[in-house]
């Protein structure tokens, strides 16, 4: 936060960052309760995509565009880490 | 002062996601859940990736901004075609108000490939063998292909 002359209002990004925790908790609400392991893996896809996210909110609070670079690597590894999951679910059903 | 067009891309964007978060959470079945998660997902990291680009207002920052949301919107249906699939064929239920399963009976249980679409009057017979799997494997490879490349 870098005394905001110009720029998003700190406050803002607060309370930004307060409704990403929020909505990472909703997730997670449904990454616990399931009920079948797609609903989970559909709920670890959405927690990546919030991760993302506040990553994005992280580098506009503090001033610091290095940050961004964090969002691409989450979106990757996010991205890969799904299609596995849905790959070997399948193949799990298969003998 | 303020960067207004900054911070209505971030309140909207942040607004979206929540509302994704919400969705996965109080919709009845996972095919639901599955497009709520990545379309509203997509586009509420799109535009906040699109508040980035504005309150730096860089190059730099705005092809790495970019970057994220091309990579989102190429991956995003690719993943939820995947889950989706996976789910029908891993036998999770549908919701009880969900009529007709046009699906039904179309997929061949030993080789989870399409094997004709049921009852349905002019559909195809047959899809050939290795219609479905290899395409969407090369869509994938493709997919993280391109996001490699791309990569700085």
């Amino acid at each position: 936060m870098m005394g905001g002359i110009t720029g998003v209002p700190d406050t803002i990004i607060e309370l930004a960052l307060t409704t990403m925790a929020l909505a990472l908790v909703l997730a997670f609400v449904r990454l616990v309760r399931g009920p079948s392991l797609m609903d989970r893996v559909t709920s670890l896809e959405l927690i990546a995509s919030l991760v993302a996210g506040i990553v994005a909110l992280y580098a506009i609070g503090t001033d610091d565009p290095a940050i961004i670079d964090v969002a691409i690597a989450l979106a990757l590894v996010a991205f890969i880490g799904a299609v596995a999951f849905a790959r070997y679910a399948e193949l799990r059903e298969r003998p | 002062m303020t960067d207004w067009p900054a911070t209505i891309a971030v309140v909207l964007g942040v607004t979206l996601c929540m509302l994704s978060a919400v969705g996965v959470l109080r919709m009845p079945d996972v095919y639901i859940r599955l497009q709520v998660a990545s379309k509203a997902s997509s586009l509420g990291i799109a535009l906040l990736m699109l508040g980035v680009a504005l309150h730096f207002g860089e190059l730099s920052v705005t092809i790495r901004a970019l970057l994220v949301v091309v990579f989102l919107f190429l991956t995003a249906p690719v993943t939820a075609h995947v889950i989706g699939r996976a789910a029908y064929l891993t036998g999770t239920p549908l919701a009880p108000g969900t009529s007709p399963d046009e699906l039904a009976g179309a997929y061949d249980p030993e080789t989870g490939r399409l094997a004709g679409l049921g009852g349905r009057p002019g559909a195809p017979a047959a899809v050939g063998d290795g219609a479905e799997a290899p395409t969407e494997g090369d869509v994938g490879a493709e997919a993280i292909a391109e996001g490699d490349a791309r990569d700085p």
